[in-house]
């Protein structure tokens, strides 16, 4: 206390500053037409510019940074801000106000939150859709055959929690196969899942195919039985609040058209 | 001089209201207004006519006693490995200076590293591809992810700092020359720290461990990464408010509130002058 008294008084102001400059600017919505400083001149026919916010499902985090980059490229003066996440988390940050142009969810169920909540008067439109997959370490180590292999108290099993989509996805594909699964952790989304299959501490996780897609060679994919009957579907919906709404509808539309299907094919995604 | 070392110090401020320059007061209130007003936001949310349903289910006495239990356990092992660490820690003021700094910089580093990363550097040295955990799950099949054992290291990883820097900060503080005067009526050196140093540091040991406890108590991000996520298992209060945020939001709330209650009256126990021990 009695050396720096000097020193500690400009400090503690500074700080009390720079506290004050968070809250004043925290307070300012994040999206929003707003010049975003390009300044080029270039303004297209569609008059599109700006901010737009986009919240999307983390299994969407290839997918979508490809559709962002094609539609930044076919609107140069929209910035595409991409919020990735668990759908039910992104749905609780929309329902409690934050400023979101457009929600792309894992599951009708945490969509219907938000229609539900009168955040979007139009229809939401499924744009994608995704099934199962066992994703084991390179090598399968602990030889998983199938998902009868979830029931063996031997293997060290990661699912999904049941209250995130890919969990409740989950839980309907093992109970169609009868399986018991006797997981060893629940996961609070399905990247975590397959982060432990990648590190190899986990024999077996149940993730989306598009997962084991992205994970690229440290990881396998085992077709599990009945996948192909429990699709999950993705949909997309532009919000009544948007701050940029024209840019808002214009992506809505980009991501159902020709690129935003070619984009998520390659993904592994199912295209309806 | 000597003699009133050794006293407890009068509580600061005590009948000085004036001690603050008017000045302070608009930055303070803006600084108590910022940390509360988040809480009292989150205490409005809570349904108090499911609080009781949700008091009494299995699953958030599951929780809550693996959380207690957990915490406490890291905290033991933060006492039993921390104290000496910071005793090493304040004694190191004649080691040259870039050993020194080294030191604290990495006694320090889990503060300031994002528990998810160190979840990920648990697993990383103690997951059964890691490190250490590889061997030791060649030889003895033993895995120390996604179990309670896991839960506490993750806890006691983050936690152990705040101990070992408070209690440090006691060290330092204290009262070297009778340490001296010990070892002139010829006390060995463990008997010094035993009988003289320890006594003497006792009330910032005793404000370290509550701060770990507290901290042991909040960890998600270290616990969710290294000892996964299991009822009755590895599901801590924070895990289980977290993930009740996903489908329930009003037990995530009611979880919230119950941690929210024990953590203010860990902290409350707190004196006032321990707190301050960790400033100096």
């Amino acid at each position: 206390m009695r050396p720096g008294r000097g020193i500690r008084r400009p400090l503690v102001s500074l700080a009390c500053a720079a506290l004050t400059l968070t809250i004043i600017s925290g307070c300012t919505p994040g999206g929003g037409p707003t010049d975003d400083g390009r300044g080029d001149g270039s303004l297209e026919a569609d008059g599109l510019r700006g901010t737009l916010t986009v919240f999307a499902a983390a299994s969407l985090t290839d997918a979508f940074g490809a559709i962002a980059d094609d539609f930044e490229a076919a609107h140069p003066d929209v910035t595409v801000v991409l919020n990735l996440g668990g759908s039910s988390a992104l749905a609780e940050g929309i329902v409690s106000g934050a400023p979101v142009d457009v929600f792309a969810a894992a599951s009708a169920a945490t969509m219907s939150t938000i229609t539900d909540g009168g955040l979007s008067t139009e229809t939401p439109q499924t744009f994608a859709g995704n099934t199962l997959e066992i994703a084991v370490p390179a090598g399968n180590p602990a030889d998983i055959t199938g998902l009868e292999s979830f029931a063996d108290p031997e293997a060290v099993i990661a699912l999904c929690a049941p209250e995130v989509p890919c969990g409740a996805a989950s839980t309907r594909l093992l109970a169609a196969a009868g399986v018991t699964p006797v997981a060893d952790t629940l996961e609070q989304d399905v990247r975590a899942a397959l982060t432990k299959v990648e590190l190899g501490e986990v024999d077996a996780a149940l993730v989306y195919a598009t997962d084991v897609l992205a994970a690229g060679d440290a990881v396998e994919g085992i077709e599990a039985a009945g996948a192909a009957d429990v699709v999950s579907a993705y949909p997309i919906v532009a919000l009544t609040a948007a701050p940029n709404p024209d840019a808002a509808e214009a992506f809505v539309a980009f991501v159902l058209g020709d690129v935003g299907r070619e984009a998520l094919a390659a993904a592994g995604f199912l295209i309806p | 001089m000597t003699a009133l070392e050794t006293k407890p110090r009068p509580p600061r401020g005590d009948g000085h209201p004036s001690g603050v320059p008017a000045v302070l007061w608009l930055p303070a209130g803006l600084a108590l207004a910022f940390l509360v007003l988040p809480l009292v936001a989150l205490v409005g949310q809570v349904p108090w006519g499911d609080t009781v349903g949700l008091l009494v289910s299995p699953a958030i006495g599951e929780a809550l006693w693996l959380s207690l239990g957990t915490a406490a356990a890291a905290t033991g092992l933060s006492l039993v490995l921390g104290v000496p660490l910071a005793w090493v820690l304040a004694r190191s003021s004649m080691w040259p200076a870039p050993a020194r700094r080294a030191l604290r910089a990495l006694v320090t580093v889990p503060l300031v590293l994002p528990p998810v990363v160190g979840g990920v550097a648990l697993l990383l040295l103690l997951g059964r591809r890691g490190m250490l955990g590889g061997p030791l799950y060649e030889w003895t099949g033993i895995q120390v992810p996604f179990t309670t054992t896991a839960v506490v290291l993750a806890q006691t990883f983050v936690a152990m700092p705040f101990l070992v820097l408070a209690v440090e900060g006691s060290l330092r503080s204290a009262d070297h020359r009778l340490d001296a005067a010990a070892a002139t009526l010829g006390a060995s050196r463990w008997r010094i720290f035993a009988r003289i140093t320890l006594p003497l540091v006792a009330p910032g040991v005793t404000a370290g461990a509550v701060l770990c406890f507290a901290r042991a108590l909040g960890e998600f991000g270290a616990t969710i990464t290294f000892a996964g996520n299991l009822p009755g298992v590895t599901q801590t209060m924070p895990l289980s408010a977290y993930l009740a945020l996903q489908s329930d939001p009003g037990s995530a709330y009611v979880i919230s509130l119950i941690l929210l209650v024990v953590s203010i009256v860990v902290l409350v126990s707190l004196r006032e002058k321990w707190v301050g021990g960790l400033a100096s």
